[in-house]
C-alpha cells in the first residue's frame, strides 16, 4: 500500500481546463491551423472498407483551391447549372438570415438563428442527397428547407408564430417541421435526433427502400450520449445514415476544447465505431458535396454509416440572445483561414467563366427583394403576439390524438377565467 | 370494452399473454417491430418476446446494444418512417437514460410538429418489487411519467388485461408506457412473502383468448364492489389488496386503474361518492407519487361526501432496500392498518 509520503517527490495533481487562445481584445492568429492543399486527399472507392481510410478522418477534403479552381478527385463536376443553383441557394440563406435576423431586433418574433459562414454545410449535403432522402437537422441547417424548395414565406410564418405558421405557434421560431420535405421536426434538445436518425435509416433498410437519412449536429453536442448511441446502433445494424458534425468551433460561449477538440478530430470518432470517417472543409461547398455524395453512395449500397465533420466557423452569435463579443475575439471571423463560402463559390464560377461580378450583385438585389416581399407577405399573417393568432383553447390541441378528459376539463377552466376576467 | 373476440381461450400467465399481444400484432400489422436487450435470440430475459424472432424475422424483433437512449431515439425515428415499435427496457429501473428521448421528444412529437411527425410507439418495462430485485430492480417509477404530458402510462393486474391493454396500446397512435408488474408474471400476489407463491392456475383474469382483443385504454376495472370503502390501485398491489379485504372482512370497493393517463376519473368520482372513504395503494414512493394525483382529485371531486381522510399506503421514501424489501412494500399489515383508520368512525 502506498502513502503520500512515498509520492513526497511528484509534483501535485493539475486538473486541465480547456482555454480558447483569443479572448475579447486579442489577436486572432489561425496560422497554427494545419490547411492541407485542395486536391491533394485521396478518394476511396466508396464500398472500400472503413478501417482502410483512417487517415481521412485527420485530413481535410478540399476541392476549391486559392485561385478558385475546383481539383483533386473528390471534385465532383458539377455542371455550371448546378453550381449556380448552389451559390444561389447559399445567398438566399444568407439573405433570409440577415432579414430575419433583423425582424427579431425589430421586435417581429422572440428569437432568430442565423447559419452565416456555414450555409455550404447544409447546401452542399442537400444538393447532393435525392430529395426523398430523410433530414433530421440541428437548428442551424435552414440551407437545406432553402435547397429543396421549402416556401420561404412558410419559413417565415414559422418563425412569427403567427395565423399560418404550419406548427400553430407552438415552436421556439426556427425550429421547422416538414416532413412533406423530408425535414425532420427540430427538437432544441442536443443530438436527440441523431439515434432517431438512425432508426429511420434502420427501418428504411428493414423494409427493403432505398432511402437513406441524414443528421447534423454541433461539434459541442457529440458530448451528449445520443451521439455515441447512435454511432453505436449505426455501427451495430450498418444503418443506411450520414453523420455531419458541424464543426464551427463555438458551443454559445464554450470552444470545441470542451468537446474534446484539443485531443483529436471528431471525425475520428468515427475510428472508434469501426465506421467511416471524413475530415471536410466546410466553407467548400464542392467539398461537402462530394463528401455527402460519396456517404451516400455508401449508405445506398449496403456499406453502412458515415461521419462527416464540417470543419467550419460560426461567424456569428449562438442566436440573437448571444453576444459573442464577449468571450472570442472579434478578429476570429475575418482571421479564420478558410475563407467564407459563398465567395469562395462564387470565384470559382468566375474563374471558370460562368459567373460575374454584375450576375452576383445583381442577384443579391434579387436575391434582397424576394425576402423583402415574402416578409411582407408572411407579415399579412401576423407577428408574433400573445393570443392574437392562435385561439386560446387551441393549446390543449394535439397533445394526443383525441383531447381526453382532463386536458378538456383544464380548457374549460382557462376559457371560463378568461371570459370572467373579461379576456 | 372488448372487440369481438376470435380464436379460442386459454389459461395464460401474464408473460404469455404479453408474448400473445405482441404476436397478434405483428401478425397483423407487418409495421410492429420488437426490440430490446435480449429481446431478440433469446426471447427476453423474462421471456415476454420468446419466439417471435423465430416467428417474425430477425428484422422485425432483434437485440439491442446496452443503450436505453439509442433504444428510445431509434424507436422514434423508426416510428416517424412509418413503424409501429415495441421497445423493451429491460427493466424500469432502467429507464432513466432514455428520459430526454421520451420526455423530451417521444411525448412532444406530435405537438412540437403540429401531428407532422407522431410516435406510435409502446415502450414494455416490468417493474416493481417483491423479488429480492433490490434497489435497482424493484423500482415503480410510474408518477415520473404521468407527470409528462404526451404520453400514456398503463398498468395491466391480470393476464387478459395485460394482453388486451397491450393491444390497445400498440395500436395507440401515441407513446404509451406500458409497465409490467413483474411480481405478478406468474401468479397474483397475496402479498404474504412467507407463504407459498400462488399461480394464475385458478384466476378468472388467466382465461386469455388466443385471437385479437383491445381493453380500452384510460378504463378503470371495479374488481370488487363494496360499500365501506374505496381502495384505489394498480398492478400487483390489485391482488395483496384484494387478498388484504378478504382476510380482514372488509367490504371494500377495489378499483383496479388499469390506466394511470388518461384517468378513469369518471368510475373513481362514482365509487368515493357511494363510499364515502378512500384509500390509495401504490408501491412507488410517497412524496409527489401518483397517489398524490389521485388524492388531490378525489379531494375536488368528492370533499362533501368524504367521511373520512384519504389515507396512503405506499412505498417509503427511501431506495428499494434489499434485505428490509418485506418492509417497504405495502403489504398486508400496512394496508389493514390504514383500513382501520379509516374506517373508525
Amino acid at each position: 500500500m502506498s502513502s503520500e509520503r512515498d509520492r513526497a517527490n511528484l509534483p501535485p495533481l493539475a486538473l486541465h481546463v480547456p482555454e480558447p487562445r483569443f479572448r475579447p481584445g486579442d489577436e486572432a492568429d489561425f496560422s497554427d491551423i494545419v490547411v492541407p492543399p485542395a486536391g491533394v486527399t485521396r478518394r476511396p472507392d466508396t464500398a472500400d472498407a472503413a478501417s482502410s481510410f483512417h487517415e481521412l478522418a485527420y485530413g481535410l477534403v478540399r476541392v476549391l483551391d486559392d485561385e478558385g479552381n475546383a481539383v483533386g478527385p473528390w471534385d465532383p463536376r458539377l455542371d455550371a447549372d448546378a453550381k449556380r443553383r448552389m451559390l444561389r441557394s447559399m445567398a438566399l440563406t444568407r439573405a433570409f438570415d440577415e432579414r430575419m435576423f433583423r425582424a427579431q431586433r425589430q421586435g417581429k418574433t422572440s428569437f432568430y438563428m442565423k447559419s452565416t459562414g456555414e450555409e455550404a454545410v447544409s447546401i452542399g449535403a442537400a444538393m447532393a442527397l435525392a430529395g426523398d432522402d430523410m433530414c433530421f437537422p440541428s437548428y442551424r441547417q435552414q440551407g437545406i428547407l432553402i435547397t429543396r424548395g421549402y416556401p420561404i414565406v412558410q419559413m417565415m410564418n414559422q418563425i412569427y408564430s403567427n395565423r399560418a405558421d404550419p406548427l400553430e405557434g407552438r415552436q421556439l421560431p426556427i425550429m421547422y417541421s416538414s416532413k412533406e420535405f423530408g425535414f425532420f421536426s427540430i427538437s432544441g434538445n442536443l443530438a436527440t435526433q441523431y439515434p432517431q436518425a438512425v432508426g429511420w435509416a434502420m427501418a428504411s433498410a428493414a423494409k427493403g427502400d432505398t432511402r437513406i437519412s441524414a443528421t447534423w449536429c454541433g461539434e459541442g453536442s457529440t458530448a451528449e450520449g445520443d451521439f455515441h448511441s447512435a454511432l453505436t446502433f449505426a455501427t451495430v445494424y450498418k444503418a443506411p445514415v450520414i453523420f455531419n458534425v458541424v464543426n464551427n468551433q463555438w458551443a454559445i460561449s464554450s470552444f470545441s476544447g470542451f468537446a474534446g477538440a484539443e485531443a483529436t478530430t471528431f471525425a475520428a470518432r468515427a475510428i472508434g465505431y469501426g465506421i467511416a470517417g471524413l475530415r471536410v472543409d466546410g466553407n467548400d461547398a464542392l467539398a461537402v458535396y462530394a463528401a455527402t455524395e460519396w456517404a451516400a453512395e455508401r449508405a445506398r449500397t449496403n456499406q453502412g454509416p458515415t461521419l462527416i465533420e464540417h470543419f467550419t466557423y460560426r461567424a456569428e452569435g449562438h442566436s440573437t440572445s448571444d453576444d459573442p463579443t464577449a468571450y472570442r475575439s472579434a478578429g476570429e471571423p475575418n482571421a479564420w483561414p478558410l475563407g467564407d463560402p459563398i465567395r469562395r463559390l462564387k470565384e470559382h464560377l468566375i474563374a471558370i467563366g460562368e459567373w460575374d461580378e454584375a450576375r452576383h450583385a445583381a442577384q443579391d438585389l434579387e436575391l434582397a427583394e424576394l425576402v423583402k416581399a415574402s416578409q411582407k407577405e408572411a407579415e399579412k399573417n401576423g407577428i408574433l403576439g400573445h393570443g392574437m393568432h392562435q385561439p386560446f383553447e387551441s393549446m390543449f390541441e394535439g397533445v394526443f390524438e383525441t383531447i381526453p378528459w382532463h386536458l378538456k376539463e383544464q380548457q374549460q377552466q382557462m376559457l371560463d377565467e378568461q371570459k370572467a376576467a373579461g379576456l | 370494452m372488448s372487440d369481438e373476440i376470435v380464436g379460442d381461450v386459454t389459461q395464460m400467465n401474464m408473460i404469455q399473454a404479453i408474448n400473445s399481444a405482441m404476436d397478434v400484432m405483428m401478425a397483423r400489422d407487418p409495421n410492429v417491430i420488437v426490440m430490446g436487450e435480449d429481446v431478440g435470440y433469446f426471447g427476453g430475459v423474462f421471456r415476454a418476446t420468446a419466439g417471435l424472432q423465430a416467428k417474425y424475422g430477425k428484422a422485425r424483433a432483434f437485440d439491442t446494444p446496452i443503450t436505453e437512449i439509442g433504444i428510445m431515439g431509434v424507436a422514434i425515428g423508426m416510428g416517424a418512417y412509418g413503424l409501429r415499435p415495441v421497445p423493451e427496457i429491460q427493466f424500469a429501473d432502467y429507464i432513466y437514460p432514455a428520459l430526454d428521448q421520451l420526455v423530451s421528444e417521444a411525448a412532444r412529437l406530435r405537438y412540437r410538429s403540429a401531428a407532422d411527425f407522431t410516435a406510435p410507439i409502446t415502450i414494455r418495462s416490468p417493474y416493481g418489487g417483491g423479488i429480492f430485485g433490490g434497489q435497482t430492480h424493484s423500482q415503480s417509477p410510474e408518477g415520473i411519467f404521468t407527470h409528462v404530458s404526451g404520453m400514456k402510462t398503463v398498468i395491466p393486474s391480470t393476464p387478459y388485461d395485460a394482453k388486451g391493454l397491450l393491444i390497445a396500446a400498440i395500436e395507440d397512435n401515441d407513446p404509451v408506457l406500458f409497465l409490467e408488474p413483474k411480481r405478478i408474471y406468474n401468479g397474483p400476489f397475496h402479498g404474504h412473502y412467507d407463504r407459498p407463491a400462488k399461480t394464475w392456475a385458478d384466476h378468472p383474469g388467466a382465461q386469455v383468448p388466443e385471437g385479437h382483443y383491445r381493453v380500452e385504454l384510460g378504463k378503470a376495472a371495479v374488481v370488487r364492489p363494496g360499500e365501506a370503502v374505496t381502495i384505489l390501485c394498480y398492478g400487483t398491489m390489485v391482488h395483496v389488496v384484494a387478498n388484504t379485504v378478504e382476510e380482514l372482512g372488509i367490504d371494500a370497493e377495489i378499483v383496479d386503474l388499469r390506466t394511470l393517463v388518461p384517468l378513469d376519473i369518471d368510475t373513481i368520482e362514482e365509487s368515493v361518492k357511494k363510499t364515502g372513504r378512500c384509500l390509495i395503494v401504490h408501491e412507488a414512493t410517497r412524496t409527489s407519487g401518483f397517489g398524490a394525483e389521485l388524492s388531490a382529485q378525489v379531494q375536488e371531486r368528492c370533499f362533501y361526501h368524504l367521511e373520512a381522510p384519504i389515507e396512503r399506503v405506499t412505498g417509503f421514501d427511501t431506495p428499494y432496500p434489499h434485505s428490509l424489501e418485506w418492509a417497504y412494500f405495502p403489504g398486508p399489515v400496512r394496508i389493514g392498518t390504514a383500513l382501520k383508520k379509516i374506517l373508525k368512525d
